[in-house]
């Protein structure tokens, strides 16, 4: 099914783009292609079948759940686009 | 110093264990030859200072008998695996000024057994590409040219710095990793080898994920005794990865050259795609008589999903990749950009951070996943999913392993591929139903085509038989005595 501007413009809110509104149509027209391409699966019939979730048939392991390292502040906010007094400092969030 | 670079990893060790040559000798031909090949734009990072101190520390234990496996060997680094104070940005513009403080498992397994870093390599932006021209370092330029032109071609991707860096001598060997094919299609594009290990063999922690189902990662070298030599140091099970396997590594390198008499090979006839061009065909049939000739029964077997396993990878891969890529918000590392408010701020920090590739594979994601859609695209790619690896499983019931071309193309001109993207997608053809399986594969120089560019043949294993991969790898490899190389025009 080809998608339309106004179906990128929610996917692009989803997917937490910003979008310039030229670039809505040209890309609504490459990912419909890239679609219409993946469509082809609704050939393979599929009943019956359980989904694969893993490349491998492991039970994922379990284990204590304690803290296991930590207390490094310092190098968490090493890489921090802006931090102050040993927090990570954002733009505000509740007016 | 050039005679240096034209051993192999194997060789090397021996030199450097024998005292003919000291690690630190070794080290700077390489750091010279990577100065002079700038140009091929294979490292994003180049780190000599570290390099130099890594090899003097082999020199050390050398001279005190204390060898440890990778004694002195300089390798490159894919810049998808972090490095411990390193900066490392899966070649992408959100992680530009990304330090990690940490070391990815698999590069400090490397170093535990003494190997050097020479530096990181260039990479298609998060490993999403197959041409490295999504990178926003730009792209890697293929050390091979076609005979009589000067044009600049791919090396393929997404580990194309790394297929560059070891088929130009910039590297004794490097890290890659292959979530669809990144490992062996550039490797068949460069005249190299290349091993996309089982699901689980390799630790995934601290390297970028793009896709967490798929990714893996695996060495690529010169020699398949090379890359058997470095998937032994990469491979081991690590609490830190939870879909890590337990499991022993064996000695890769003791089935390097072991007979392949008596192995079942499958030749599976849904590979044989239209529009292959001959030369490719008339490789394929090289490799079969190869085997046939070292003492394998060759065996024609089906895998009738075959063609449904690129475009369920791509809603398996974007989505997963939509959903990893979500932390990249400009908050607690990464490109901020300026917003009036938080959300704008997100959105503005991952529309410039992310290249166009990546957003359109993040948006391709956010749909499949979105409510309405998920069982019509999600759920149904996943069915498939186990549709294709069940053909696997039904042909290794009558066959130890699965010949195949690596690629559907040499290596092809920067630019040519890159307007249409399903047309990217395509050179995974070969490739991506072994990760969609879980299951281990190596590529191997074959041949040269028409114009002088080499072709690679792909053994596909079943879980967790990477030695019979080695054993078959070196017997092609043996066969086909492929010695060409590049001409050195940079």
């Amino acid at each position: 099914m080809p998608l339309d501007a106004q179906t990128v413009r929610k996917v692009a809110k989803l997917a937490c783009l910003k979008i310039p509104e030229a670039r809505l149509a040209p890309l609504a027209e490459e990912l419909s292609g890239i679609l219409a391409w993946i469509e082809q699966l609704d050939e393979v019939d599929v009943t019956g079948v359980e989904p694969m979730t893993s490349a491998v048939a492991i039970r994922l392991p379990m284990r204590e759940d304690v803290v296991t390292e930590g207390g490094d502040a310092a190098a968490i906010l090493a890489n921090a686009p802006a931090r102050h007094d040993g927090f990570f400092s954002v733009p505000k969030v509740v007016e | 110093m050039s005679d240096l670079l034209s051993l192999s990893l194997t060789e090397a060790l021996a030199g450097l264990s024998s005292r003919r040559f000291s690690a630190v000798e070794l080290t700077e031909a390489y750091l010279a030859e990577m100065t002079a090949a700038r140009p091929l734009n294979a490292y994003v990072l180049e780190t000599p200072d570290q390099a130099l101190a890594m090899a003097r520390e082999s020199d050390a234990r050398i001279a005190r008998g204390e060898l440890r496996p990778l004694e002195g060997a300089p390798l490159g680094i894919k810049d998808l695996f972090c490095t411990k104070g390193v900066r490392s940005t899966a070649a992408s513009k959100i992680l530009s000024n990304f330090v990690p403080p940490y070391e990815s498992t698999v590069s400090a397994q490397l170093w535990r057994d003494g190997a050097v870093m020479l530096g990181k390599l260039n990479l298609d932006e998060f490993a999403m590409g197959s041409s490295n021209e999504t990178s926003a370092f730009g792209p890697v330029i293929n050390p091979w040219r076609a005979e009589g032109s000067n044009r600049a071609l791919s090396p393929g991707g997404s580990s194309g710095g790394s297929a560059a860096a070891v088929s130009a001598r910039l590297a004794l060997g490097a890290t890659a990793t292959d979530t669809g094919g990144s490992i062996r299609q550039p490797a068949s594009l460069t005249g190299t080898v290349g091993v996309k290990p089982t699901y689980g063999r390799c630790s995934r922690w601290g390297v970028v994920a793009f896709a967490s189902s798929l990714d893996q990662a695996g060495p690529i070298a010169r020699t398949v005794a090379d890359a058997a030599l470095l998937l032994r140091s990469m491979s081991g099970h690590d609490p830190k990865d939870s879909t890590s396997l337990p499991v022993e590594v064996p000695d890769f390198t003791a089935a390097v050259g072991k007979s392949p008499k008596g192995l079942r090979i499958g030749v599976p006839k849904e590979y044989r795609v239209e529009g292959m061009p001959a030369e490719i065909e008339a490789l394929w049939s090289q490799g079969v008589t190869w085997l046939k000739d070292a003492g394998c029964e060759i065996v024609e077997v089906s895998l009738p999903h075959t063609r449904y396993a690129l475009p369920a990878y791509y809603i398996i891969a974007p989505a997963e990749a939509s959903s990893n890529l979500a932390r990249y918000d400009g908050m607690r590392y990464g490109l901020r950009a300026p917003g009036d408010s938080l959300r704008e701020v997100y959105e503005a920090s991952r529309a410039e951070g992310f290249g166009d590739e990546v957003q359109r594979r993040v948006m391709i994601g956010a749909y499949v996943l979105s409510a309405g859609y998920y069982d019509a695209y999600y759920l149904k790619a996943q069915k498939v999913r186990r549709r294709i690896a069940d053909d696997f499983t039904a042909a290794f019931d009558k066959v130890d392993a699965l010949l195949t071309p690596t690629a559907p193309s040499a290596a092809f001109a920067l630019g040519d591929a890159k307007a249409d993207p399903v047309a990217m997608y395509l050179n995974d053809i070969f490739t991506v139903t072994v990760n969609l399986a879980g299951l281990p594969a190596i590529s191997v120089p074959g041949g040269l085509d028409r114009t002088g560019l080499p072709l690679g043949l792909q053994l596909i294993g079943r879980p967790l038989d990477e030695e019979t991969l080695f054993t078959l790898g070196a017997a092609v490899e043996k066969a086909a005595a492929f010695t060409a190389r590049p001409d050195r025009w940079w």
